[in-house]
This record gives C-alpha cells, structure tokens and sequence, in this order.
C-alpha cells in the first residue's frame, strides 16, 4: 500500500500505526482539520471483491487528496482513519459479502492527514447471480448524525 | 401488431410534440408500426409497464434500474449532454439561505416524480430533515411547484434543473437556488423490452445516425440533446447499482 508522507506545512500531527485486517501494518499521520462535504455532490468508488480501488468519481478523488491514479489499485484502506473501530468494518465486509447493502457513518482519512465525513452505502455488484465487486455510495450527513457516530465510535474503541 | 412506446413523464409539457414528431421519425427509420403512448404520471406509467403494455420506452434513471433488472429491458442509448441533475429553490425573500437553515415542519413542493424527489430527499439529509419531519406537497407541474413558493405557501421545492431554466424569466427572477444537485453519473436512457431484443441493431443504427440529418439534428435539440450515445450494458448496470444505494 502506499506509504503516507508526513504533512509538512499542518502544525499539530500525531503519528499512528495501524494493523489492517490483512496483517500489514501501515503509518499515518492525523491532524485535526475537517474538510466540508461538499454540497449536492456523491462520492462514488468501486472495488473488485478484495476491495482494491477499481474506479472513483472527481468527487472522491477531490475529497482523498490522492490522485486518481495513486488511487486506482490501492486496498481501500488507504482511507482508514484510526478513529474508526474495526468492528465497523468487519460488519460491513459480513453484510456485502452476504449479498446485502450496508450503510453507515465512516470518518475517512485524507492524504494531508485531514479528514472528512461520509454517510455511505455499500451494495454488491451482481452480475449473472455472481458478486463481481462493490459499489459505495456517499452523502452529506448532518452534523448531529456525525456526533453520534463520533460518540459511539470512541466509546467502542475504548472497550 | 404494434410496439408501444413511452416516455418517462419527467419532460416538460412543450416537448409532448416533439415526442411525437420523433416516433415517427422512428416509425419510419424503422418500418416498423410504433404506437406512442405518454402517460398522464408515473402511477399511469408504472401501471403500464406491470401490465406488459411497454416494449420501447425513454426512461428516467429510476425506472430504467427497474426494466433492466426486473423486466428484462436491455439499455442501448442515451442522449448526450447534460446528466439528470435538479435543484432546491426557495423564493427571493425566504429567510433560509442555505439548507442548514431549514427547519422541522419545511413544507415542501415537489411533484410526484420519484427521481427528483429522492434525490431532494438526500440533499436535505444534512439539515436532519426527512419525511418524518417535513410536509410534502404534491402539485401536478413544476410551474405549480414555484407558484407555492412565490405565494409563500411553501418553503421549498424540487425541481428538475432543466425545468427551472424552463420557468419564464419572471418567475426565476423571484427565486433563489439553495443547492443544485451535482451527481455526474445518472442519465435517462432509451431501452427496448424483451419483444424487441432482436431488433437492437436496427434501432441502435437508427439513433446512432439521427443527428447526420438536418431534421434529426432539430428532434434531437427539442430533446436537448445533440446526438444519442450507444451505452454498454455494464454502465447501465453501474448506474443502476448507484441508483439501488439511492433508494434503499
Ligand atoms: C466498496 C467499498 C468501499 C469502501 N470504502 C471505504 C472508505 O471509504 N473508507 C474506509 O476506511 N474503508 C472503506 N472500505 C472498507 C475497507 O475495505 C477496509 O475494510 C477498511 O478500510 C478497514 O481496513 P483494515 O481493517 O484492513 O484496516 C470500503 C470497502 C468497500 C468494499
């Protein structure tokens, strides 16, 4: 996966390891800064059935701070934030891979270390009866949704 | 025997000619006899398409995910240009200037297409407004739609963009846009039902080559396009996996 420079011109950075669920290790810098969804916008991606980046909207490559092609072929957790809990995605990956949509509220992390946050539906792309990837779909939440998540989120990292 | 066409009725009234004009523009490209049916709404549509009364139809994204994955309709074309995008306006003088300031008990006027109106529905999601909390108000036309907000009868309405630029300079000057829908990737799109399937070559040859005429270049701009599109099955499966996390 690509590695995450340390941003140079934000003030306040922290550095994080984070263990992915394929057993590799990755380190990302945080900072602070919340970028606004922007209005009336989707931010679609499509993975194949690894969740390897296939395709992404200008919408999605805006909001990652990547380019399109440092994107295209990456494992989609390139964008995990490490105030995300796992568990969060562990459910996600049981219900597409069961042949559902699932949805949520994901804080997703930037190239700059910033982030954003996203309501976003995940459906399988089924095609002759076979799962031949995924499709997420992301909207605008409201701010009370992303404080509840925000507040749920820490309460399951702590336990 | 003829084929039935339709057209989903999310055009506005001034191109019901236009429709016919283009039907037997087909009829005749074709040879082949084509009976052109619009429906008054999309109840009268959908009750259509159940009954097995469509084989050709010029279908809003919505509809379009339905006849491809329920009744076996395959996509050909579509016309180029702009994507189906819509709008939220208000009138000139409503204190709200941007949907964060909307409040529980909005009144919305929309009409009762489920395209526009979903898409509303999800840009109003970040004010924590839903339809638990806000009064839609169904009109038959968008020019209704600005009527209420002109009158003050509601706070905001849906429309599809290509109707509020359709809407008399008048009436726009009285209007404000709070957020204009920006998704790129959802379009109407031309689809022949099963009965035809045999035919798509004709059909495809026949629109791919519409705008080589002078008279096909005029049908085409009264459907505010400039030539049709051949689309690919795998794009219109994408934009209906798109459209299926819309409507969950
Ligand atoms: C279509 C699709 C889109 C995804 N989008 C994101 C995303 O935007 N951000 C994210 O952190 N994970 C996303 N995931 C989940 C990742 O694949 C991964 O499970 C997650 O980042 C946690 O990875 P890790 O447990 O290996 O660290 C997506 C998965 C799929 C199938």
């Amino acid at each position: 996966m690509l590695d995450m420079p340390p941003p140079t011109d934000a003030g306040d950075v922290t550095g994080h390891r984070l263990d992915h669920a394929d057993g590799s290790r990755r380190q990302v810098f945080i900072t602070h800064i919340e970028t606004p969804y922007p209005q009336g916008r989707l931010i679609v991606s499509r993975t194949d059935t690894r969740g390897i980046i296939t395709h992404c909207n200008q919408s999605f490559v805006d909001m990652s701070g990547y380019t399109r092609d440092e994107l295209i072929g990456q494992p989609h957790c390139l964008l995990r934030h490490p105030d995300m809990p796992s568990a969060v995605f562990r459910e996600l990956w049981e219900t597409v891979q069961g042949g559902r949509q699932w949805h949520g509220y994901v804080k997703n992390l930037r190239k700059d270390g910033g982030h954003y946050w996203v309501f976003a539906t995940i459906v399988p792309n089924i095609r002759d009866g076979r799962i031949v990837g995924y499709t997420s779909v992301r909207r605008q939440p409201s701010r009370e949704k992303v404080a509840q998540a925000e507040a749920n989120y820490r309460e399951w990292n702590r336990s | 025997m003829s084929f039935n066409f339709t057209v989903s009725p999310s055009f506005p009234a001034e191109r019901i000619s236009d429709w016919y004009i283009f039907n037997t523009w087909l009829q005749r490209s074709l040879s082949i006899p084509i009976h052109l049916e619009l429906h008054d709404g999309f109840d009268a549509q959908r009750a259509a398409i159940e009954a097995g009364q469509v084989d050709l139809i010029h279908a809003n994204p919505f509809d379009a995910s339905l006849l491809v994955r329920e009744k076996g309709f395959r996509a050909i074309a579509r016309p180029d240009g702009a994507p189906d995008e819509m709008v939220i306006v208000t009138a000139l003088g409503h204190p709200a200037q941007s949907i964060h300031d909307l409040q529980p008990g909005t009144r919305i006027a929309c009409t009762n297409d489920p395209c526009v109106n979903t898409i509303g529905r999800i840009l109003l999601e970040p004010a924590n407004l839903s339809a638990d909390n806000t009064i839609e108000q169904q009109k038959e036309t968008y020019i209704q739609v600005a009527k209420d907000l002109l009158r003050g009868q509601a706070d905001v309405g849906f429309m599809p963009v290509g109707a509020y630029h359709g809407l008399s300079s008048l009436v726009r000057r009285e209007l404000r846009t709070l957020v204009t829908s920006d998704i790129q990737v959802i379009h109407h799109v031309f689809l022949l039902g099963r009965d035809l399937h045999s035919r798509t070559d004709d059909f495809l040859h026949a629109l791919l080559s519409m705008h080589e005429t002078d008279r096909g270049q005029t049908m085409l701009s009264a459907l505010g396009a400039s030539r049709w599109q051949a689309v690919q099955q795998e794009d219109v499966e994408f934009m209906i996996d798109i459209i299926s996390t819309l409507t969950r």
